[in-house]
């Protein structure tokens, strides 16, 4: 019996398609373990509501952290969940497959780093302002928050994609990549706090937000590319 | 048509093999032996491009793979140790999967028909974690069916297969030969294609 | 005379032409050493304003100035090694991070050395301080990451891919960090509001020079050890008076 009938006339995948079916393949996976996704959330409520528990219940000292103590609890959420980014993949020899791919890996990466920060990023940027009331943020400071983290957690995934790369493998895992990747994603972490700190006191967030937003440009232009060259070298 | 010319490769301080040479031409097998430890996976991996040689090049109709980059990854398919297939997807997922990947959009027709000749009939639709090793090798090797590759690197493709898969692999194989294909490939346990040379590179 | 430099590039000849340097260098480096502490802390007059306590920038200054300098030189030898492939690229760069990452310390010690007597603090979070303690980190992780990995050379170009990311990241650091820092009218550790006092230039100066020579001879005794031990296979090694002994 001789090949399937009609291989000859298979369609070839574009650029764009091929994205969608990575992005595809990882929110698959990703709700087929859920586990994984709901302990990331669950490690970033945990991590807010220890603040409180260590500095103390007054609520006037709690409204003036409550900014950084969110974006804090998020760029170490977001770190935990990074170790899962190429790991499975890893193992079981699909990451090889893919950089065997006739298509820029630099794409199949973005692909991941979509998927991963749908899965990790976005829910901590929905849950944010919830645990935002708890520290008697005001409605205008809640709404920069949202927005500064819908810029800023995209980024924390795409250079925290470059540290995954890098220590695919290593017995030093999840802290070797905070070690990597946190002091490289300060910036971030300084411009949104500054952003919530700005409209309480009634200035203009543009400026935090056209950093942001630069950042978030630049993260996507060149970190997919550092990260497909990462993991050639960790793949050796 | 597949030169290797003065190739030599180290794993950490060890060399594992150097000067090596050989060619390989549309439509013929080769398989490389060796001790365990002897860099037969390496030289494999090297191939793939996954290990940059120490000295030495691999040329792919005349150019050198490390210029061709994508162009040669459309022309050859790698199958490792790994089976690359992913535990909470179906085999049917897994197989649409891999061939999007390699840039060829399969239809769930075509893909249960591979399937099923692989010996999958009724398993197609299970998560590959229930799946025995036999199975999941059938279902890795399933990709040999709808690739459109010239070059098959394959490592070790008879793990885990009992004698009706083995000789189905055989079966593949040599239709792949016959279309102008051609295999590069380790194994431990023999694997024959009737009617064709099967040419061999030691690195002992 | 035409120095042919690429024959130094390989480890064989380099070994030997670091061994004769090193001792020029750290001999210089020692007088000048000696020099700029004795300008700095004898013949520089006290200060109006801070009296006796500010003679530690004479260390404080050239610390940082080298610990952002070295990380420079790093990148650019890890972007060397990873572009041309060459290995004694990727030795130097993984021989300069200890070094780098001694003045980024020493510059934060002397600094909060600096601070206690002026300030009553031990540490104050003004832009340059902060930028030298994340300096600190990018040191540290290289650092992490090269001993992590078991492979030489997996090991040489991920930490030098990690090297060129971080200092493409430094100036969008330094950058935020100063924001950061002028936003919450954080203090600023500045010296003298007018010019220096010529003593004190020229023990600041010297103080650099010396530091700069050192590790110098530093980093090229770090890279001959490195060497012998990434080559400790090869015969050449083993022909060597010291090794055979």
């Amino acid at each position: 019996m001789g090949m399937i009938e009609g291989h000859a006339g298979m369609k070839k995948t574009s650029m764009l398609d091929l994205l969608v079916l990575v992005i595809r393949r990882d929110l698959v996976l990703a709700m087929r373990r859920r586990a994984d996704v709901l302990t990331t959330l669950i490690f970033f409520v945990m991590v807010v509501s220890l603040f409180p528990l260590g500095v103390g219940p007054e609520m006037a000292m709690l409204r003036k952290m409550a900014a950084g103590v969110l974006w804090v609890a998020a760029l170490l959420s977001s770190m935990l969940s990074l170790g899962r980014l190429f790991s499975a993949d890893y193992l079981d020899g699909t990451l090889e497959q893919m950089m065997l791919a006739p298509q820029s890996l630099s794409m199949l990466v973005l692909g991941k780093m979509v998927a991963h920060w749908m899965v990790s990023g976005l829910p901590l940027v929905l849950m944010a302002p919830v645990l935002g009331l708890q520290f008697d943020m005001s409605v205008q400071a809640l709404g920069v928050l949202i927005i500064g983290l819908l810029l800023g957690t995209p980024i924390l995934s795409m250079i925290g994609a470059i540290g995954a790369a890098l220590t695919l493998g290593l017995r030093g895992g999840g802290v070797l990549l905070s070690l990597l990747v946190l002091p490289l994603c300060i910036p971030v972490l300084i411009f949104g706090t500054g952003a919530v700190e700005a409209i309480s006191s009634g200035l203009d967030i543009a400026s935090h937000m056209s950093l942001l937003g630069a950042l978030l440009v630049l993260a996507l232009v060149f970190t997919p590319w550092v990260t497909a060259q990462a993991l050639r070298i960790s793949m050796e | 048509m597949l030169e290797i010319s003065n190739l030599a490769c180290s794993r950490g301080d060890h060399r594992l093999f150097s000067g090596l040479n050989f060619s390989l031409d549309f439509g013929q097998i080769m398989q490389v032996q060796g001790a365990n430890g002897s860099g037969k996976t390496s030289l494999l991996r090297t191939l793939c491009g996954f290990i940059t040689p120490d000295e030495g090049d691999i040329i792919w109709r005349g150019e050198s793979i490390r210029e061709l980059d994508e162009e040669y990854y459309a022309e050859m398919m790698y199958l490792g140790h790994l089976n690359a297939i992913k535990d909470e997807l179906s085999a049917l997922e897994n197989l649409r999967i891999s061939a999007g990947l390699s840039g060829v959009e399969l239809d769930e027709k075509e893909a249960m028909a591979a399937l099923r000749r692989m010996g999958l009939r009724g398993r197609e639709l299970l998560p590959t974690k229930v799946l025995s090793q036999g199975q999941r090798r059938r279902v890795a090797l399933a990709r040999l069916l709808v690739s459109d590759a010239k070059l098959w690197v394959l490592d070790e493709p008879l793990t885990a297969l009992d004698v009706g898969a083995v000789a189905l692999i055989q079966e593949l194989v040599a239709e792949h030969l016959k279309r102008e294909g051609m295999v590069i490939f380790t194994t431990h346990q023999p694997l024959q294609v009737a009617g064709v040379e099967m040419r061999s590179l030691s690195l002992s | 005379m035409a120095i042919n430099w690429f024959k130094y590039s390989a480890p064989t000849t380099f070994y030997g032409l670091a061994g004769k340097l090193i001792p020029w260098f750290a001999v210089s480096a020692a007088i000048l050493f000696a020099v700029g502490l004795y300008i700095g802390f004898y013949v520089a007059p006290m200060d109006a304003v801070q009296g006796e306590f500010y003679r530690i920038i004479f260390i404080h200054v050239p610390a940082s100035i080298l610990s952002m300098f070295l990380y420079l030189v790093m990148a650019g030898y890890a972007a060397l090694g990873l572009i041309f492939k060459t290995r004694l690229s990727a030795m130097m760069a993984t021989a300069i991070a200890p070094t780098g990452a001694l003045f980024a310390f020493i510059s934060l010690w002397t600094g909060a050395l600096w601070g206690k007597p002026m300030w009553g603090a031990w540490w104050m979070w003004d832009a340059r301080l902060t930028s030298e303690l994340i300096l600190l980190f990018l040191y540290l992780g290289f650092i992490a990451l090269h001993a992590s990995i078991d492979d030489p050379r997996r090991a040489d170009r991920a930490a030098a891919l990690l090297a060129i990311v971080g200092s493409v990241n430094v100036p969008i650091i330094y950058f935020s960090v100063k924001w950061w820092n002028t936003l919450h009218q954080g203090s600023t550790i500045k010296f003298t509001g007018t010019s220096m006092h010529v003593a004190m230039q020229q023990a600041m100066f010297t103080m650099l020079v010396a530091c700069w020579l050192y590790a110098i001879a530093v980093v090229l005794a770090r890279v001959r050890s490195i060497i012998l031990e990434r080559e400790r296979n090869t015969t050449w090694i083993a022909e060597l008076p010291e090794v055979r002994s």
